[in-house]
């Protein structure tokens, strides 16, 4: 299983209802349904994904958090917002923070750390914008317009008022690493993280 | 009709009537004594009954959904592009059902029925039916088929209105309701365009109050501008541009007031055929009936209020271009039910043609209305 799957699971209560901004084909939507007997929808844009979701059974809306936000959802209405991998590819990672933790108590934000050292190196090696399996794309055509590293990450948590609950770091293949958990900005690969409000 | 049926069409098929002795009570506070309902079905029901769709029409539809009445029919059933073997709603695996709605004009007891109690056409005495008096009336059918729980409800437009309906009257009595290009309530403006075509039937001279029938005449006139007015907002700007375009029948202006453009010597052909073929009453019973559908009445207006009965699962389609019941209409649904926590899945689809794009088969709808028709399939074991 895949270890990100894994972690995920384990914060989320059975029976929670559950929002997953960027919900690719419905891979976690579908585990946590029959893992932990989840309700809930996930948001895609992708109309391949669209389709994959809809043929598997998990409640998928076409929408667009760029341009139709998140206003259609009302405060508090779910017990956990996810967003995996899809914090670096909106145009206002900070504003969807906030939203997250307007629909709901808690949230899971995983991302490709722009820091780890294989990217640090290539860049300085090459003078070329890295390139990885988790950021296989070139410059000019990739979705993720937002990078940022672990550090870069948490500063904004701290500014906002956000509360890191716990935070799990792993390689490429979403595995566990006790390099990346020594050094996680310069070893992690992704990170995953759990958030409150402060007041929480 | 091609020489030889396409291996994709439900093939020839024939309508059958059921008579209806019980009487109905109808949200008017009236009752039909007696009534018939014409139904087609295509595909098999299976051995516990768990594999039955039933598609509901729109306005101006009836039971001929799929498939050919004839080897000499030109066109097939008017969603044949959406059922048949290995399409979106597979008859290989569903046993579909669709059937003339009541009030309508194509067999099912409507304003052109005789009217039992006089020995005419019920013309105007025929009451006013709602789309909660449709779901009622195919409930009763349903019961009548031996199906207790539809595997899914679908439909388009005043159609996608029945499925919706269904999930709050009778929800323990579907798995699925599919709302594709419809709407939780009409608009002003819809209102607006049902107004004018309900004036340019009645004003119409040989419409003789709704009993044109004993006059031996038809309101083609009035009935004509209806369907050409209604005709106008299936269609999209681009989509009409497309086709028409500033085109002219001849080469050059005449100066005069015939049809010149192509657009108009279309619509007039559309609306002429129209008026020989569609009952007048029936268009003003159907175009109330949209105008009076608005499940959340009931609950202050708010439709997740509503819907905290339904319990099936949802499907909502929307398309880009449609005017007539725009994506925000669909998405005002879909907010709905996921206010009320509904299961419910959403897709907006990009086609150019309109309202009408519900009826035209364009990769991604199909895609999805397969995806989703597979797994309902699926999960009936069909």
């Amino acid at each position: 299983m895949r270890a990100d799957l894994e972690i995920i699971q384990q914060w989320v209560k059975p029976g929670h209802h559950v929002l997953d901004l960027g919900c690719g084909d419905g891979t976690l939507l579908d585990f946590l349904k029959r893992e932990r007997n989840a309700s809930g929808f996930g948001l895609e844009i992708n109309p391949d994904h669209i389709t994959t979701c809809m043929n598997r059974g998990v409640s998928v809306i076409e929408q667009n958090l760029d341009t139709q936000g998140l206003d259609n959802f009302e405060d508090n209405s779910f017990d956990i917002v996810l967003m995996t991998q899809a914090l670096q590819a909106v145009r206002r990672p900070d504003k969807v923070l906030d939203e997250m933790l307007r629909l709901g108590a808690e949230g899971i934000v995983t991302f490709p750390n722009f820091a780890h050292w294989r990217l640090r190196w290539g860049l300085a090696l090459s003078g070329r914008m890295p390139e990885s399996d988790s950021l296989p794309y070139k410059w000019y055509n990739t979705p993720n317009i937002r990078l940022c590293t672990f550090k870069d990450f948490e500063a904004l948590c701290r500014q906002k008022g956000i509360r890191i609950k716990s935070r799990r770091v792993v390689d490429g293949q979403h595995q566990n690493n006790w390099l990346a958990r020594l050094w996680p900005n310069l070893l992690g690969e992704i990170a995953i993280y759990r958030i409150t409000r402060e007041n929480t | 009709m091609p020489d030889s049926l396409p291996v994709d069409s439900v093939g020839v098929v024939t309508p059958q009537t059921y008579h209806f002795e019980t009487p109905i009570e109808l949200a008017c506070g009236q009752a039909l004594e007696r009534y018939d309902l014409v139904v087609e079905t295509y595909g098999e029901l299976n051995s516990d009954r768990s594999n039955a769709v039933l598609i509901c029409h729109a306005l101006s539809g009836h039971h001929h959904a799929a498939g050919y009445h004839s080897m000499d029919d030109r066109k097939p059933g008017w969603w044949d592009t959406c059922i048949g073997p290995g399409k979106p709603v597979d008859t290989n695996r569903f046993f579909v059902v669709c059937l003339n709605n009541l009030g309508g004009c194509h067999g099912s007891t409507g304003p052109s029925s005789t009217n039992p109690a006089t020995g005419t056409p019920y013309g105007p005495d025929f009451p006013v039916v709602t789309v909660s008096d449709w779901v009622k009336s195919q409930a009763l059918l349903a019961d009548r088929l031996g199906i207790e729980c539809w595997a899914a409800v679908v439909g388009g437009s005043l159609g996608g209105m029945q499925a919706l309906q269904w999930s709050l009257d009778y929800p323990e009595r579907l798995r699925h309701s599919v709302a594709i290009a419809s709407s939780p309530r009409l608009t002003a403006q819809n209102i607006a365009f049902n107004e004018v075509a309900r004036q340019a039937i009645t004003s119409d001279r040989e419409f003789h109050d709704g009993r044109y029938y004993d006059f031996d005449t038809l309101p083609r006139r009035g009935l004509m501008l209806a369907r050409m007015v209604g005709h106008i907002t299936y269609l999209s700007d681009a989509s009409m541009g497309e086709k028409f375009g500033r085109e002219l029948r001849d080469q050059a202006y005449k100066f005069g007031y015939d049809a010149e453009f192509q657009v108009e010597s279309y619509l007039r052909y559309q609306g002429e055929r129209f008026s020989e073929v569609f009952d007048a009453n029936t268009y003003l019973l159907m175009t109330r009936a949209l105008d009076y559908f608005d499940p959340a009445y009931d609950f202050g207006g708010d439709l997740s209020k509503a819907l905290a009965k339904a319990s099936c699962e949802f499907l909502v389609l929307s398309f880009s271009t449609d005017w007539r019941f725009t994506p925000a209409r669909s998405e005002e649904m879909v907010n709905a039910m996921i206010a009320a926590r509904r299961k419910v899945s959403y897709a907006e689809i990009d086609a150019p043609w309109g309202h009408d794009a519900f009826l035209i088969p364009t990769p991604r709808y199909t895609d999805i209305f397969t995806a989703y028709m597979d797994r309902v399939a699926r999960e009936v074991g069909a």
